[in-house]
């Protein structure tokens, strides 16, 4: 098996265990979890970053902030798969006693900051980036933001701080699922095009098809190696509900739950696609 | 008695500081395109660990944020109304909540305290951020009266801890009295019987100004100076209070709103302790009045004839 095949073999079982999470924690937000699956699975398992399961906090990982907090459920069964907690956890997400939240918390090992409330990450990714310059270290720190979150201000200020700064230690990803909470990006405060926009503000622009993982890998190696004084960004063109057809198109899918015998039917149509 | 200078608490806090910077490389100071002749050294000294992130405030408190979790000792530095109102959810949601499980040491100076910036108008008075920083857990509101109290503060600041240090902008005389002790967080500035002005910031200075003026009066009314308006030291307080009877707040914030009055009647309700409470603080809407400090102090009834009229009222 090549490790493409490898990778997407792995986006399609991540993808499978969020839809059993939100079947088991309906609270969980399943539609803006699925869109990022293969921009974490490349991260993750492609070697892109550097991580230690059984020390989460050291010092030579690559800083992975997740600004769309809400919009990673699917991070639970990653983390599970790769150490950094046992995988029982899983089922006892959203209940009582269990530190797995439908918005995950940084009591989460794994995860860098506090999450949940949008416009954050990329301004404190900044502040990280800057920390490991100033520490000549030579790890990199990735950013997850949605399309959406970038109606908030403060991530353009953290945008031109982050350009004029160069901070080429600085990769920030959008995950560009191009829907919001009520409508369409497009319909509500519309920010295309996003890669003017970033590269009018100093950014070197990646653009990928957020759910051909290989690609994904690849665009994610490329800009973490690329030393050229800029920061840079990954527009990652996905599709909000991505697995689910009854999502995909749907203006209001962040907000949509699934049923159990729902979630049984597309996990059953996914395993038909093994 | 020796003419002294007055100083502003920023300058002698950063002079401190950039000594300290010396010899610890983890100091790290920001600020939102706000100066003073002592940051003008450091950052010509330390290039490197001084970032000027812009008139941008939300993206300093999250770079603030970054720096410490890598482990540095951070100083975010601006305009007193601006670095706690315009970033408040920042502060919020990455220093009070995050430092809960990832410790850091970020330091919050806020310049302008009060009505420091009294020609500025309502949006450079700084009313609300005693009650709004102090009811964040995790956080420790600094509010000194004087340079000579923030110089001795720097130590605690490179301690592990969020921290807001509220400086007033008008340079200011040293108040002659002991020097501060974070374990009590108030001070006894003077010595008095049956009444006493418990203040914060630079209305310590009119409150020793008061109880000279009321010495005519033949009051001796004493006066204690709250540095740290939201952890002083209950048992220590009390033990002083034996001696009044009859008590005024004074700060430059607003009334009935979580502010010094509000710390105050907390700590008198939690000790049960039965005494004549009453707090001088802005009341009502903001001001456009262009007037200097004591002319607002007048306008929001915080003055010496306010005073009097307290104790008046109190004596029958």
């Amino acid at each position: 098996m090549t490790l493409s095949e490898l990778l997407e073999n792995k986006a399609n079982e991540i993808r499978k265990e969020t839809l059993l999470i939100h079947k088991r924690a309906i609270e969980t937000r399943v539609a803006s979890s699925l869109s990022p699956i293969e921009v974490f699975v490349a991260l993750y398992y492609g070697g892109v970053l550097n991580y230690d399961p059984k020390t989460p906090l050291w010092e030579d990982r690559d800083r992975f902030v997740i600004s769309k907090g809400h919009g990673s459920i699917s991070m639970y069964p990653i983390l599970a798969d790769l150490g950094f907690f046992d995988k029982s956890e899983l089922e006892n997400v959203c209940k009582p006693g269990s530190f797995l939240g439908g918005i995950p918390d940084p009591i989460i090992p794994g995860y860098e900051t506090i999450n949940g409330s949008l416009g954050h990450g990329l301004g404190v990714a900044s502040g990280m980036a800057v920390a490991l310059s100033a520490k000549h270290s030579d790890s990199s720190v990735f950013v997850l933001v949605g399309d959406g979150e970038l109606n908030e201000g403060s991530n353009w200020e953290a945008i031109m701080f982050a350009a004029h700064n160069r901070l080429d230690n600085l990769i920030v990803i959008v995950d560009e699922n191009k829907v919001s909470m009520l409508d369409f990006t497009k319909n509500i405060l519309d920010i295309s095009p996003l890669a003017a926009r970033f590269e009018a503000f100093g950014f070197e622009c990646f653009s990928v098809e957020g759910h051909d993982v290989t690609s994904v890998q690849n665009i994610l190696l490329s800009a973490k190696e690329a030393k050229n004084k800029k920061p840079k960004v990954v527009l990652a063109q996905t599709i909000k509900g991505k697995g689910v057809p009854f999502l995909e198109s749907h203006p209001l899918s962040h907000i949509l739950s699934l049923k159990p015998d729902e979630v049984d039917e597309i996990i059953r149509g996914l395993d038909a696609r093994d | 008695m020796q003419e002294i200078k007055p100083r502003a608490m920023r300058d002698v806090f950063i002079e401190s500081l950039r000594v300290k910077m010396a010899e610890d490389e983890l100091i790290f100071f920001l600020s939102a395109d706000f100066g003073s002749p002592a940051l003008d050294k450091l950052r010509e000294l330390y290039p490197n660990r001084f970032l000027n992130v812009g008139i941008a405030e939300q993206n300093l408190i999250n770079v603030a944020t970054g720096l410490a979790l890598e482990g540095f000792k951070v100083y975010a530095y601006a305009i007193a109304p601006f670095i706690t109102m315009r970033c408040y959810e920042q502060i919020r949601v990455n220093l009070a909540v995050l430092s809960q499980i990832r410790p850091m040491c970020v330091n919050i100076i806020g310049v302008g305290a009060g009505f420091s910036y009294d020609m500025s108008g309502p949006t450079h008075h700084c009313l609300e951020d005693l009650s709004i920083m102090g009811t964040l857990p995790n956080v420790t509101v600094f509010s000194p009266s004087d340079y000579s109290s923030a110089e001795r503060y720097v130590d605690e600041t490179l301690k592990i801890g969020i921290r807001y240090l509220r400086f007033d902008a008008k340079p200011l005389h040293n108040i002659d009295a002991e020097e501060i002790n974070v374990i009590n967080g108030f001070r006894v500035v003077k010595e008095g019987s049956g009444s006493v002005i418990l203040s914060t910031g630079f209305m310590t200075h009119k409150a020793v100004e008061y109880a000279n003026a009321l010495k005519t009066l033949d009051e001796n009314i004493g006066v204690i100076d709250l540095f740290l308006p939201s952890n002083f030291n209950y048992d220590a307080l009390e033990k002083v209070l034996d001696n009044y009877d009859t008590l005024i707040s004074l700060e430059e914030g607003i009334g009935k709103a979580g502010g010094l009055d509000s710390k105050i009647l907390h700590f008198l309700n939690s000790r049960k302790l039965i005494k004549s409470f009453t707090p001088l603080a802005m009341q009502g809407a903001y001001s456009f009045e262009i007037g200097s400090r004591d002319s607002l102090h007048e306008h929001f009834e915080m003055g010496l004839q306010n005073v009097i009229r307290v104790l008046k009222g109190h004596n029958g």
